[in-house]
């Protein structure tokens, strides 16, 4: 690496010559004849108009309902959590208000992450990068942090001048609220996701009574740290560096998908506008005033166009909103519009909106489709369920008498908090008989006792008469049938047998 | 590193002075980050070092500031086991096969442990699963030559068969062929006899001279008993059954009356101690023909 003598230096530009982070990078570059570029920083501006407070209510929503929702409560009886939701990796249950999940059903999570994705890739599809700009964690975050930034630092300006002063008391101290205010926001963070995994009264408790594990200290360290970093630290960097989405989602994006987009048409050429003045004299409707620039959180010029770091935020259009009302010009110089929608009024045709396409067709049907299936899933899931397992050695067993006898492992699980119990059947195999290794004499069925909340297992032998053995390999089925309401759950398995 | 860095030449920017086929490269720097996880990356190296077991010398290794060491980490745990399995192993020692049988607990450790014990000690002559084959008898059907209940099996368990051990089972069958007791027609006779009582015979003539044969006082029924019910207690095995331990078919027989094979078993007391022989002996009833 060059030394620093000869390292150009990003300087934070004045307010005046606003300039993204693009055209910046390139005057340094320009400047040096090193290759390396130090992070240009970027410095958003305050802005407020129908966007931004559309993007705080969504934060405030999905802030509440992060912290909030390890908190609430739902019974499930004595000996079970009774926290709404929780993923309790100790015991190996999931829980989710009135469904509970055993390992084994782990496939409802991947029906939830297929649904989320297709959900993305619709969403996308119709309005660009809304999760980007509205609901993604680092977003999110970051905005929260960008808020306590503007509260301790000041807006924009004053954080350039600030970050350009030397190093004073004054400047000292706010630097350190504004790194203990991350701080306590990134260990509420990292604090409230543990709360996911166990119990959230409990461990806020052992938390701060020095009582909890080594692993949940650890966690939480973990999670304050990154949320430190990424929200404070990384911000754009994490969405245009780090972050696949951006690099593959324009495989969902066709001309009639909501981008946040600059008429070029209608602002060039660029001019001041003239104090006093009524009409454009021969420019276009931006005045360069740089507002757009100034409060993108990821320092472009949306005037450029689509760019890959343009997260949709829609924050350039409220900044321009106000520009263009005082001037008397028609609003939305910047605004959401459609590929299809900028080509059409550059010819002067009518103005068209497409929703319904192939594309977003396709995504709706896989959607509802997934979701459909889940839902289905879930109405008719058990809660009993009997798997079993073939003796292989030996496959069969020839007793005294002539007949000939099967082992099998039978497993129940009993997914309730009750002991159940439940009346086993063998079909399949003509005068039968059941014997359950160190309980009931030889019957024909049997009723075995099920402990609650797990699986209970039984060794059983199960003999008929050598006549009745038709083939080397019989298809046979358990059904295990609870007493008192009848549900029942079937497995079906062999019946091995010497050669007839 | 070249001595000399040249300029590239639309840009004037810095190259490495390595040149392909008249194609030189950029020297762009390393991402920061990178650069800081490689000198990292360094520094846990050296921590580690001086930590952990790293140098090799000719006459041994440099043990690490820790004196941590995998061995000593696996006897750990082994003992940690250990530890977790004695609040069973303590009951099985002082408790009879009988009374851990009914203690449900106690039974599902005892069976594991059995199964283990099986598959190391026992499996290689009587099959996995005590499947047994020719001259192994199974342990899963519901046929006993020494009796199937929990003490019998104990007891054959820790004293063997015909092993030499002073409490061993012994039984011995005359070779009523070899020793000339029988003539190899009469042999066949009592053969025959003994597959009608399976219900398989097939010269009911030649089944009814065996049967006189089978009866007279010092032969068959003397230890078989009367139509071939066995005694457990002596070792002498059920005719009657489709089970045979040397094979069931009129030759099969035919060779074992008038040469008897007699097999062994070991005895386990003193080889395995004595929680394990009583979890084996659960084990083995449990595997289907336990009386």
């Amino acid at each position: 690496m060059d030394g620093s003598a000869t390292r150009a230096q990003a300087r934070p530009v004045e307010d005046e010559e606003v300039k993204s982070v693009r055209q910046q990078i390139k005057a340094i570059a320009e400047q040096g004849d090193s290759l390396y570029v130090d992070r240009v920083r970027v410095y958003p501006k305050q802005v407020s108009g129908r966007f931004r407070a559309l993007k705080w209510r969504a934060l405030g929503l999905l802030l509440v309902v992060y912290y909030a929702l390890p908190w609430i409560r739902w019974d499930r009886g004595p000996n079970a959590p009774d926290q709404a939701v929780l993923i309790d990796m100790t015991n190996r249950r999931g829980y989710f208000f009135f469904i509970e999940i055993w390992p084994q059903e782990v496939f409802y999570l991947t029906g939830l992450l297929i649904l989320a994705a297709v959900g993305l890739f619709l969403v996308t599809s119709l309005a660009g990068r809304v999760w980007c700009g509205y609901a993604c964690p680092q977003t999110v975050w970051t905005d929260l942090f960008m808020w306590v930034e503007r509260r301790i630092e000041g807006d924009r300006n004053a954080r350039i001048k600030l970050d350009k002063a030397p190093w004073t008391g004054a400047k000292w101290s706010k630097k350190i609220a504004k790194h203990a205010a991350w701080l306590a926001i990134a260990f509420a963070t990292g604090g409230a996701w543990i709360m996911y995994f166990v119990d959230a009264p409990t461990v806020a408790a052992n938390f701060f009574t020095g009582r909890a594990d080594y692993y949940t200290y650890f966690f939480v360290g973990l999670f304050a740290a990154t949320t430190y970093l990424l929200a404070g630290w990384a911000r754009e960097q994490v969405c245009t560096y780090m972050c696949p989405w951006p690099r593959f989602q324009s495989a969902m994006f066709d001309e009639d998908t909501l981008i946040v987009t600059y008429q070029k048409s209608r602002g060039e050429p660029r001019g001041k506008a003239a104090k006093g003045a009524v009409g454009n004299e021969g420019t276009g409707d931006c005045v360069d005033c740089g507002q757009c620039v100034a409060v993108c959180p990821m320092g472009i010029d949306i005037r450029d166009g689509n760019q890959l770091e343009c997260i949709g935020c829609a924050l350039c259009i409220d900044a321009c909103r106000p520009v263009m009302a005082k001037l008397g010009r028609a609003p939305d110089l910047i605004g959401y519009d459609t590929e299809r929608r900028i080509a059409a009024r550059a010819k002067g045709e009518p103005l068209r909106y497409r929703i319904l396409r192939p594309r977003t067709l396709l995504y709706g049907l896989i959607f509802a489709a997934v979701g459909l299936a889940m839902v289905a899933v879930l109405a008719t899931r058990s809660d009993a369920d009997i798997n079993v397992l073939h003796d292989r050695n030996p496959l069969f067993v020839s007793l005294s008498n002539g007949s000939v006898r099967n082992g099998y492992t039978v497993k129940i699980l009993n997914k309730e908090r009750t002991e159940r119990i439940f009346r086993l059947e063998f079909k399949g195999i003509a005068g039968a008989t059941m014997r359950v290794v160190g309980l009931v004499e030889t019957a024909s069925w049997i009723e075995l006792r099920a402990d609650p909340d797990t699986v209970t297992t039984y060794q059983i032998y199960v003999s008929t008469d050598r006549a009745n053995v038709r083939a080397e390999r019989t298809d046979v089925s358990f059904v295990l049938t609870d007493i008192t309401n009848l549900d029942t759950a079937t497995r079906s398995t062999w019946f091995y047998g010497p050669k007839p | 590193m070249p001595t000399k860095t040249e300029k590239e030449l639309y840009q004037g920017k810095p190259t490495t002075g390595h040149e392909w086929d008249g194609i030189r490269e950029l020297d762009t720097p390393l991402p920061k980050w990178w650069v800081y996880v490689l000198y990292a990356s360094i520094a846990w190296a050296v921590v580690y070092f001086i930590l952990y077991p790293s140098v090799p010398w000719f006459t041994g290794y440099f043990k690490g500031v820790l004196g941590w060491n995998s061995r000593a980490e696996v006897a750990e745990k082994i003992d940690e086991a250990k530890r977790g399995q004695s609040r069973y192993l303590d009951r099985i020692k002082t408790q009879s096969a009988d009374e851990i049988r009914r203690e449900p607990d106690l039974l599902n450790f005892a069976l594991a442990g059995g199964k283990a014990a099986f598959a190391d000690n026992c499996a290689p002559c009587h099959g996995a699963g005590g499947a047994g084959t020719k001259g192994f008898p199974s342990l899963a059907d519901d046929l006993w030559i020494w009796g199937g209940k929990l003490a019998d099996i104990e007891q054959t368990l820790r004293f063997g068969i015909r092993s030499g051990h002073e409490k061993a089972r012994s039984s011995q069958m005359p070779a009523y062929g070899t020793d000339g007791a029988l003539k190899p027609d009469q042999i066949g006779d009592v053969a025959e006899y003994v597959l009608s009582l399976t219900g398989r015979s097939a010269d009911k003539a030649a089944a009814e001279r065996g049967a006189k044969i089978f009866a007279e006082e010092d032969k068959c029924i003397s230890c078989h008993g009367k139509d071939g019910v066995g005694k457990a207690d002596l070792g002498a095995p059920p005719l009657n059954t489709r089970i045979f331990l040397y094979g069931g078919s009129k030759a099969e027989i035919v060779r074992q009356v008038t040469k008897p094979q007699h097999g062994v078993m070991p005895a386990w007391a003193g080889r395995l101690d004595d929680e394990t022989i009583k979890m084996l002996t659960l084990y083995v009833h449990a595997l289907g023909g336990g009386k």
